[in-house]
Order: C-alpha cells, then structure tokens, then sequence
C-alpha cells in the first residue's frame, strides 16, 4: 500500500514492463470531468465499504439495498430522508464558504450545537411567551441562533486572524466546550423532571413541518420535512450568489487561492477571516436551529451532537465546494445516515463517510495529473 | 498532601497518553507532513489493542497490534499527501474520520467483552524513595510510563544531535536542499508518518491497556488526540516542551475527576462535591486550556520568530519551485 514508487517519477528499481506515469496537466479537463471523478471515488468508496462489512460479519449487498429502499422507497421514508439532510446541508454550506478561503472551521459541530442552545434560549429562558405568534417566534429564534453560532464562529475567527492561533484547533476544541454548555443547561436549568433533556417546545416555537397542511393537501400527511429546508436552500442560493456574484465573494476566493496576491490588491485578510467565520458559524448556527424547532423539538443532546458538522466536511468536499451542489449532496448523505441507523454494525455509516472522504481527496490528483501506462524503456 | 501527590501520579500515568501522541505528531510534522488523523489512529490503536489483548489474553501482543494497526493506517495518509499531493488538512481529517469509524465497526460489541490483564505496574526501587518526586513519577506506573520518561530524552537526542534527526530536520525545512544532498524526501516522509502512527497507535494501547482499560467507542479518546496536536504547536516542535506540556495536561485531567469526590476541599466544603452542575464547567477546561495553550504558544513564536517547519503542509515535488 505504501509504495511510493508506483506513482513517483524517479522510479529506479521497478522491474515490470509497464510503469505508472504522471504527467501534470497542462489544459483544464473538460467540464464534466471532475463530477465524473467524484462519482467515481464514491462507487470505488462503497466497493471498499462494501468488503470491509463483510469482513465485519455483514452483508454488504442487504445492507446497500437497505440504504437505498430505506431512505428512498417511498414518499414517507424521502420525507424523512430530506429531514436528515436539512441539518447536513446547513453545516455544509458553512463549511462552503469557510473553506473557500481555506480556512479551516472544522467546528461547524460545535456552531450548531451553540445555534440550537440560541433558538432554545429564545423559548425556555422565556424571551418570548408560549402563546407568542409563531411570526414572531420563528424570525428571532433564526436571529438568536445566527448570533450565538456566529459568537461561535467569531472566536476563532478572531483568534487566527489577530493572534495567529490555528483554527483547525480551536474550532475542534470549541465543538467539546459548546457539549459540555449545552449539557449544563439541560441538566441544571431547564432538565425536565430530572431527564436529560429540556421540556418540549411550544406549538408556536415549532417550525411549521408538511403535515400541518395535511387538511388542504392529503398527500402530506404523515411527511416531517419542515421549514428548515426551504431556508437551507435560500440559505444555498444566497451563499451562491455571495461567492460567484459578489465583491466580497471574490475577494473569499482570491484569498483562498492565493493570499499573496489577494494582500498586493489590498484586500484586508484579517477581517475577512473574522467575517468569514462568523457567516459560517451563522449558518451552522442556523442549521441547530432548524434542527431543534423543526424536528427534535427540544433541547437534548445526542440529536442535536450527532455529527452533523463533520458530515458537512464531507458533502462540502464532495460539492466541490458549490453551495447549490451541495443541496443534492447531502440528501444522499441523509439517506446514509437514515438508514445506516438500522444497519449493524452500528459505525458502519460513519465508517463509509470516512471511506468515501478518503477517495474523494485521493481521486483529486486525477484532476491536476494524467495518468499514463508507458513502457519502461521509454522513461 | 497525599491527596494533591495521587492526583499528579493518576495525571504522568494519564499524561503518558498524549505524551506518546504528541511526539509522533512532533516526528511527523518534523519531516514536513501535517497529519490530523490523530484521533483517528488512536481510536484504531486503542481498538486493537484492547480486542487483541482480550483475544490472545496478552497484553504485550495488543500493544504490538496497535502500534501495527495505527501504523499501517497512517500509511493512507502518507499515500494520498506525498505520493498524490494532495492536501494534507483534508486528508488528515479523513483519516480520523475513517478511523473513527473502523474503531467503532470493528469494535462492536467490545465494551461488553469482559476484562483484560493489564500492563505490569512496579515501582522503581531507589528513585522512589525520593521526596515527592518519587512517589509521583516512580511508584506503581504502568511499565508504559516509564517508556515514555525514555522516549523523551531519546526524542529530544535523535532530532538534534543524530545525523537521522537532521536528516529529519532538513527535509522538514528545506526539502529540495536535503533531495540535492541525496536524501530521498518522500521516503523519509512515508517512514515518519509511519513512525506518528506507530506513536499514536501506542498512545490508544495506553488507554485501553493502562490507564483507563476498556472500550468506550469515541468516548475511549475524548478528542485527546486534537489536544495533542495542539501541544505540539505549544511545544514549538520541541519534545521536552511537549512532554511538559502533555503531564501538565494529564494532571488536569485527573484533576478535574478528582475535585469532584470529596466533601471538604482545603478545610472548606467542597464547592464541587455540592454543586455537581459546575462538573460541566471543569469538565471544559482542558479544552479552554487548549487554546489558552495555543495562544501562548503563537505569542511566543511571534516574538522569538520561531516557527513551524518551513515545509510544513506542503508536498514536496521535485523540480518545482519552493513555497
């Protein structure tokens, strides 16, 4: 597995007839390339998945039909599917715009979390009444979680780009402080009978979800997709034009790939580093909010700390980055993460994430390098 | 008195973990490769280390199927940044990713699988009978703390007094000059990645076979191995300020467990005994101290114009131009 020569020009010692080549390349691949690339990767991904459950003990084909058939075979289970997703597709976009810059907010975790505890605040402290107007509900709790996640955000944005502290770091760290505080206020604060958890969220505080308009249209009943969705992917469309259509969002790109160039067109990195982290906590924070009105509908900790923000890593990779991929992205990661809940054994999802992020990465050299098969006379 | 000397012996032991993590990432990133799989492969090492101590009824061959285990699978890193350059941030993570979640499948159903004999624990005869010092570093530690007092000065020798370490040293900093000097870089790369994971595969073993025994799936860690990757930045890639650091962290640890028991503190009810809820706050601050530790590392390293190794992150590509 390590051999370096198989891939490395200077390859003295290697006796077959053919050789590895790489060569740079030099004309960009066509359109439709790096998308085929990536598929790639993930079919290569789920054939390694695939041995290494059966090597655990499981089925690999029952478990892949499993995936599919439990999270799109019918409208119901979509429905569902969609509801996992719409968390994953909050962290990915502010995983998007953080990586753009190639800043690394590996924290969108711990933004989350701190985006649920701002929506719950706004409920349990009471800021407003249980009989408050839901019109009025949902627009601050949104305000409170982009706050508190952005807060989230802000810290180490303002840590790496003033004190030069890595953020990689800090944003991890961050994601353990901010499940210890949510922890305290469940247990000490708002615990419900002595559970770990807060009481149940007022009607009002509840983002409106399909079935509540299951009388109008009876097609919907039963079906859990919420709100969140619909601001996920205004969230997305705004992102994109922020990035592809804005001033701002090319100086992100420039200082993402070039931050030399980006500080010789006096574009002020540091406080693009804080602005930058802030918008991206806002939007994990958004997506605790999303979570917690929309489905969860209190404050508890395993659903809301369930890995969400390091998913988000992924499909942002996998999206190459673009907000609008990302949509479609993690409503294939939320069928994942659906259905892998029944699969034993139960690591087996977060198991094919890390697989699957491993190709997409090493696949990336298939983008920049062509791979030729020459005879070894030749080289 | 007593007390405050168990806690510090409970903290080397704990301190003994990321002890071994961070001067694996130490080699690592001495040689110029960034690897964030650390929690990744500690979670690997602790899995096998506990499965196949359980399996063989040895513990010594556990210790060896982690290292092994963990080793190998930092393999996957050294591949996909040095062979395929691609970017070591993104790869570390997955690796972590990915390691997570072979732990977890292959390890389920371990936390149930009973109890394994442990490393042998002894004291050192002579050194023990030293005031304070000896019964804090050098009574009943597991035989794995005393490895890590020896690795410390050994890491410390090999990087700046062997030809090896400046080897090591040299393809970290100024990779093209080693290569003109005929130092094959990426080979070099590829072993001390080998090496962290090794490390890191140990420090899992010292967890799951010493320090707290057992299978806690991503509990087993805790996120010990981004807090070591921090103490290596806090270290300024040097190991005896990384081992500083890392029994400073292990003696936090077992402190914070530790507050929480009694019912008097210093002559005064203990505060902590009669407010459990202030145990999610303490149970914050090796975290918080983390990036305390990050900002006064980076201070440092601004005023005395250290800093990390100058190829750190960036692949090395014969012919190309550096940085």
């Amino acid at each position: 597995m390590s051999d370096t020569k198989m891939t490395a020009s200077g390859s003295q010692g290697f006796r077959f007839p053919y050789r590895v080549k790489l060569e740079p390349r030099l004309e960009m691949p066509s359109r439709y390339f790096p998308a085929l690339v990536s598929i790639g990767a993930v079919l290569v991904a789920l054939i390694i998945g695939g041995i290494l459950i059966a090597f655990s003990g499981g089925d690999p084909f029952r478990s892949y039909a499993h995936i599919a058939r439990a999270s799109f075979g019918n409208l119901g289970v979509l429905s569902d599917t969609i509801v996992k997703a719409t968390p994953i597709l909050f962290t990915s976009l502010a995983c998007i715009i953080a990586f753009r810059m190639k800043l690394w907010n590996i924290g969108a975790e711990g933004q989350f979390i701190m985006g649920a505890f701002g929506a719950s605040f706004v409920v349990l402290l009471p800021v407003l009444p249980a009989d408050a107007s839901p019109w009025l509900f949902i627009p601050l709790m949104m305000l409170a979680s982009m706050i508190t996640g952005g807060l989230w955000g802000f810290i180490p944005g303002y840590l790496k780009a003033y004190l030069r502290v890595n953020e990689i770091i800090s944003t991890l760290m961050l994601n353990y402080i901010a499940v210890f505080w949510i922890n305290f206020w469940i247990f000490a604060v708002w615990s419900e009978g002595g559970f770990q958890m807060s009481p149940k969220f007022p009607d009002n505080a509840w983002l409106p979800r399909l079935l509540d308009f299951s009388k109008s249209f009876p097609a919907f009943r039963g079906l859990t997709t919420h709100l969140g969705l619909l601001i996920g992917i205004v969230a997305a469309v705004i992102l994109w034009l922020i990035i592809y259509r804005s001033r701002w969002g090319y100086e992100i790109r420039l200082i993402g790939d070039n931050p030399h160039a980006a500080r010789y067109a006096g574009i002020n990195i540091a406080r693009n580093t804080v602005l930058v982290m802030m918008l991206s906590g806002a939007l994990a924070g958004l997506g605790g909010m999303s979570e917690v009105t929309g489905m969860v509908h209190r404050l508890q900790t395993s659903p809301i700390a369930a890995g969400y923000g390091f998913t988000g890593i992924i499909v942002a990779w996998l999206s190459k980055l673009n907000p609008l991929v990302a949509i479609f992205v993690s409503i294939l990661f939320g069928a994942l993460i659906l259905a892998g809940r029944e699969i034993q054994p139960s690591g087996v999802p977060k198991m094919i994430q890390g697989i699957i992020l491993v190709c997409l990465i090493a696949s990336d050299f298939l983008l920049r390098y062509r791979v030729r098969i020459v005879r070894t006379e030749e080289a | 008195m007593d007390a405050l000397i168990i806690i510090f012996q409970a903290g080397v032991a704990s301190g003994t973990v990321l002890l071994f993590a961070t001067i694996g990432e130490l080699l690592t990133e001495r040689s110029g490769v960034l690897n964030l799989g650390l929690e990744g492969m500690m979670l690997i090492g602790a899995m096998s280390a506990f499965s196949v101590a359980i399996a063989t009824g040895n513990p010594w061959l556990g210790v060896l199927a982690a290292m092994l285990a963990a080793g190998l699978i930092s393999q996957i890193h050294a591949f996909i940044t040095v062979t395929l350059q691609a970017d070591q941030v993104v790869s570390g993570l997955s690796l972590t990713l990915l390691g997570t979640g072979i732990s977890l499948v292959l390890g389920e159903g371990l936390s149930k699988a009973g109890t394994v004999s442990l490393l042998p624990r002894f004291s050192i005869p002579l050194l023990a009978q030293i005031p304070i010092i000896g019964p804090i570093f050098f009574t009943d530690q597991s035989i794995l703390v005393y490895i890590g007092y020896l690795l410390i000065p050994a890491a410390w020798y090999y990087i700046n007094r062997t030809r090896p370490g400046l080897h090591l040293r040299s393809i970290g900093e100024y990779p093209a000059a080693a290569d003109s000097l005929g130092i094959n870089v990426n080979r070099l790369r590829y072993f001390y990645v080998f090496v962290g994971g090794v490390l890191a595969g140990l420090a899992g073993a010292t967890i799951s076979l010493a320090v707290a025994p057992g299978w806690f799936s991503e509990l087993t860690t805790g996120g010990q191995g981004w807090i070591a990757i921090g103490l290596v930045i806090f270290a300024q890639w040097d190991p005896l300020r990384a081992a500083f650091g890392a029994y400073a962290f292990g003696a936090l640890r077992r402190l914070i467990l530790d507050i929480q028991g009694p019912t008097m503190l210093l002559g005064m009810p203990n505060p902590f005994y009669y407010n459990p809820y202030w145990g999610f706050f303490l149970q914050m601050l090796p975290y918080a101290f983390t990036i305390i530790v990050l900002i006064i590392g980076s201070r440092e390293a601004m005023r005395k114009r250290l800093g990390a190794p100058a190829a750190l992150g960036n692949p090395y590509i014969r012919g190309e131009r550096g940085q």
